[in-house]
């Protein structure tokens, strides 16, 4: 299941609420991405003003209606195809969001917990990639887009390189370069 | 035809959606590409850099290469900062 909105989600309902009466999952992994109030990996250790022009005010998220939920639809599909998950969810919000803020949750559950790891991680990793959504970042000093990190286009490919014989079907999943 | 622009492209070209015709000549995205330069300081700003601009046309990802037609919806976007 994948749902995109502008409101707020609790991680703990939602996990409740997928694996209610499932009694053969036999573990869940969540994960729930936040909004830093930093920009790149410098550490923030002041609050926003004049002296750190590089904390974040807050955040935009701007994304393509329809396009970001038939993408969150294949990439939970191709999830699914790969690891025998019982349930599975994506909720990812839009808007302006606070440092703080929840961005993303993903849940993936399984009979067994390697299979629940391994899916909420491609899960995440290749929505950051793939998924219609941009950042748009406000700081004290004007705000700017976010670029697409190198780190993040790595962790998508390492699940690539293990596609076994359908490669090709996958080469195809990607976004051209 | 749709032409959908969004993030930097959005605030670049200064419009979110536009519908236009283009002569049937342009038959491929690249070729749109083109011609959407050729609308105005912003668009030509928009598409300096092809680098660091993706393609969708109907809601898929494409390269330059793929084919447009009237009556298709076609998005530009940078890479994708989800998640």
């Amino acid at each position: 299941m994948i749902r995109v909105q502008r409101e707020d989600f609790d991680p703990g309902a939602e996990l409740d609420r997928l694996l209610a009466g499932k009694s053969h999952i036999g573990g869940a992994v969540s994960f729930v991405g936040l909004v830093r109030d930093m920009v790149g990996d410098r550490v923030c250790d002041k609050a926003p003003g004049p002296a750190n022009d590089q904390a974040v005010g807050a955040m935009t998220l701007e994304h393509y209606p329809g396009m970001t939920e038939k993408l969150l639809d294949e990439i939970e599909a191709e999830a699914r195809r790969r690891w025998p998950l019982d349930a599975s969810l994506i909720v990812h919000r839009y808007g302006r969001l606070l440092p703080g803020e929840r961005i993303v949750l993903v849940i993936a559950a399984s009979a067994h917990r390697a299979a629940a790891f391994e899916a909420a991680a491609f899960l995440v990793d290749w929505l950051k990639s793939k998924a219609p959504f941009w950042k748009h970042e406000e700081t004290p000093s004007g705000g700017h887009w976010v670029e697409a990190r190198a780190v993040d286009d790595e962790a998508a490919r390492r699940w690539q390189a293990d596609s076994g014989t359908d490669g090709a079907k996958r080469g195809d999943f990607r976004p051209p370069r | 035809m749709k032409v959908l622009y969004f993030a930097w492209l959005r605030t670049r070209t200064g419009c979110a959606e536009e519908t236009l015709e283009p002569p049937a000549e342009i038959a491929t995205v690249g070729a749109l590409v083109e011609w959407l330069r050729a609308r105005g300081p912003g668009h030509a700003e928009a598409f300096k850099e092809m680098r660091v601009v993706r393609a969708a046309v109907n809601q898929s990802f494409v390269g330059l290469d793929h084919p447009v037609r009237a009556g298709d919806e076609v998005a530009f976007f940078p890479p994708m900062t989800g998640g």
